[in-house]
């Protein structure tokens, strides 16, 4: 059988399954399993998106059709079956939430009370129905209504879409072209929700933007799109997922999120990133594949990526800058965190374009128990990026010895003027470092936690304060059961 | 009785280091080891502490009423016991107050004691760093990181000072200190010193016990004690050297 009668077979069958479904699909808020072209106009109208949003989604779904998963990172896992998933589930049905916390899996709590997050927002976090007196919920007006002031738009990307189109029209898929690799194209298909920023000209917008200052997003789905937008001379910091892990039993996830540098403007983006990595045994957990790419498109601009991985069971994720406005600065600071099963390949991608333009990248990958954490970079600096630097470092450290490090650096100037610094280090945890540690007193599993956070502590520190010690313990939770 | 080893043989890949090693020691006492290289002082101090290197082959260790052998490290420490360490062990990225933090909760924790107030800590942490003559630009390093030897030797006694063991090990504190610190150093233990506490100081030469008398001095030779006596033994050290012992 050839690829196009599978093709259609699969088509068929979705189709025969759409139809059949039909009927009990209003009533759950899902769409029928499977893609095809109907599953991403159930989308679009469940949105109630304009025809040129429509027109965009099919033309990436075209795209992705004829594309292959991409095969380069050091990871395994079975080939996905895209038509045995559910590209769209509206926020949990109300009739699975549950009603109380004594209805929440006490693990989940257990997790939640270690991280000393508040009792209400444990709720949101387990998906309980909460009343409508929630304190976050007055928070998010009190700042919603300073932020408009100021002429910050912060939405969904659902309602940037309704109420903002000339933007989206020229900024989405600027970065992330939907035809960039299969994930992206499925994205730009299939995108359900997501986060929308946009910051006017020499605004520097005076809080952390976060999704938990916009409850209604929390539920945001497996096929998240996030654009931001930073007009000359504006600033801004975001911070991405929530430390706690979701719930969510959904095995991929694929996200895209495009930053937008006008000249002088700053993005600071920050991740810490826990989703269900899976039992010990290696069986269930998200797979992690996320599209994240930045463009310094004016002179002096610069982006920031900070991301924290502890979670999923497969993480594929490279945030990236093109620094294509001259004196553009670019950073990626990382920890990944992978246990058990876990693997991770996880990186980042310079592109330096402009004359003078600076990447840094610092990053640390610790792997315990049978988990295999890959660093892959690439620096790439083009004909025109004269007197441009990158510096790199990478650190990986081994928690026992069943674990892997890699570290997979690509470096490709064409440009002489370029200069570029490379230190890589692989360790194991050190045993004296131990040894000194429980002399004082501190336990074996803390000790070790407190050398990992220290290793670590040259990424901690570029988060914003308050996630820095969430992140942490995060750190620290994602290391237990380590220390036989 | 505070501390007793009774007929301590240990090995380390095979090899043995303690033979057939025995030593009492009674509440605020201070005994001292002297003996050359390779003679097995090392090798005590971190059996003691719990090391996991080494292998038990006889013998055994009471402290304070408990079979200290059946206990691991940090349940010793908490115990009370504290090794200054001959080479400190650096740990980049973690500062010395919420090392030194955990490490006095987890003691006051087993003493069902509450945690120790934030604040309070850093002052008395800041007090007893200047007492010691260590720079307060030092308590913002991390632990070890970048220090010279001394400077790692002071830090050890700082240490000491917060969590007010009720046993030092003092494992060659002299060792790569000038006079002019290692006079610091030990007007830090001599200020830690009262009748709870106790020490076992090892140390290659007398010059160390310049600063501090001991009740008893043991003379330690191929992993076990072949001479005990008074100050004066350091001093025949000192000008016989170990052969005729």
């Amino acid at each position: 059988m050839n690829l196009q009668q599978t093709q259609k077979q699969i088509d068929d069958y979705a189709d025969q399954n759409y139809k059949y479904g039909f009927e009990t699909l209003i009533e759950s808020e899902r769409s029928e399993k499977g893609l095809n072209e109907d599953t991403i106009k159930f989308i679009s109208a469940k949105k109630k998106e304009p025809q040129w949003m429509l027109d965009w989604r099919l033309k990436s779904f075209a795209k992705w059709k004829t594309m292959q998963d991409p095969t380069w990172a050091n990871i395994n896992f079975p080939k996905i079956d895209y038509q045995n998933i559910y590209y769209f589930s509206a926020p949990k049905g109300f009739e699975n939430k549950p009603k109380s916390l004594d209805e929440v899996d006490p693990k989940l709590l257990e997790t939640y009370k270690k991280l000393g997050i508040p009792l209400q927002e444990q709720k949101v976090l387990a998906g309980v129905a909460v009343d409508a007196v929630f304190d976050s919920v007055s928070v998010a007006t009190t700042y919603k209504g300073e932020l408009e002031k100021l002429g910050i738009i912060f939405c969904s990307i659902s309602e940037a879409i309704q109420d903002h189109p000339e933007l989206i029209k020229k900024y989405l898929g600027s970065v992330i072209p939907p035809g960039d690799h299969k994930f992206s194209a499925l994205n730009s298909a299939v995108f359900t929700d997501g986060s929308f920023v946009y910051v006017p000209e020499n605004v520097h917008c005076p809080i952390e933007l976060s999704t938990y200052f916009r409850i209604n997003a929390e539920e945001t789905g497996q096929f998240e799109r996030t654009l931001i937008i930073a007009e000359k001379g504006s600033y801004v910091s975001y911070l991405e997922g929530c430390t706690a892990p979701k719930r969510d039993t959904n095995q991929l996830h694929a996200a895209n999120v495009e930053l937008i540098a006008l000249d002088n403007a700053e993005i600071k983006y920050s991740t810490v990133q826990n989703w269900y990595p899976g039992d010990e045994d290696g069986k269930g957990g998200i797979y992690n594949f996320v599209t994240k790419r930045g463009i310094c498109k004016g002179v002096n601009s610069k982006i920031s990526w900070t991301q924290v991985e502890t979670g999923s069971a497969i993480t594929w994720k490279y945030p990236s800058c093109i620094l294509k406005g001259d004196n553009s600065i670019g950073e990626f600071y990382s920890v990944a965190v992978t246990n058990n099963f876990q693997q991770a390949d996880t990186g980042t991608k310079m592109t330096h374009i402009g004359k003078n333009t600076k990447s840094k990248i610092i990053s640390k990958g610790i792997s315990l128990g049978k988990s295999q954490n890959t660093y892959r970079g690439m620096v790439k600096f083009l004909k025109n990026s004269d007197k441009s630097r990158n510096y790199t470092q990478c650190d990986s450290l081994l928690v026992g010895n069943e674990c892997g490090a890699h570290t997979i650096p690509y470096i490709d100037s064409k440009n002489n003027s370029a200069v570029v610094e490379h230190e890589a280090s692989t360790s194991k945890i050190n045993e004296d470092q131990l040894y000194y540690c429980r002399q004082r007193g501190i336990s074996h599993e803390d000790a070790v936690s407190l050398i990992v956070n220290g290793f670590c502590k040259q990424v901690l520190q570029e988060l914003p304060m308050e996630f820095a010690v969430e992140a942490q313990k995060l750190v620290s939770i994602s290391l237990e059961g380590s220390v036989g | 009785m505070f501390l007793s080893i009774k007929n301590l043989t240990v090995s380390i890949e095979n090899k043995r280091i303690l033979n057939n090693f025995s030593l009492n020691m009674n509440e605020g006492e201070i005994h001292s080891i002297m003996g050359p290289n390779g003679s097995g002082k090392s090798t005590l101090a971190h059996v003691l502490a719990g090391k996991e290197d080494y292998e038990i082959l006889e013998g055994e260790i009471i402290f304070k009423d408990k079979n200290l052998l059946d206990l691991n490290i940090e349940e010793r420490s908490q115990l009370g016991l504290f090794l200054a360490f001959q080479y400190p062990v650096e740990i980049p990225g973690v500062n010395i107050t919420p090392f030194l933090k955990s490490s006095l909760n987890a003691k006051l924790k087993l003493e069902g004691k509450p945690e120790i107030d934030a604040l309070k800590f850093a002052k008395e942490l800041k007090t007893l760093a200047s007492e010691l003559g260590i720079p307060l630009e030092m308590l913002s390093r991390s632990v070890n990181e970048g220090f010279s030897g001394g400077e790692k030797k002071r830090y050890e006694i700082l240490q000491m000072s917060i969590l007010k063991p009720s046993l030092s090990i003092l494992d060659e504190t002299d060792s790569g200190l000038d006079v002019d610190a290692l006079k610091t150093v030990m007007e830090g233990v001599n200020k830690i010193k009262n009748d709870n506490s106790s020490f076992l100081i090892i140390t290659h030469y007398k010059k160390l016990l310049d600063y501090i008398t001991p009740d008893f001095v043991h003379v330690i030779k191929d992993g076990t004690i072949v001479k005990t006596g008074d100050k004066s033994i350091a001093q025949q050290i000192e000008t016989e050297g170990y052969k005729n012992l």
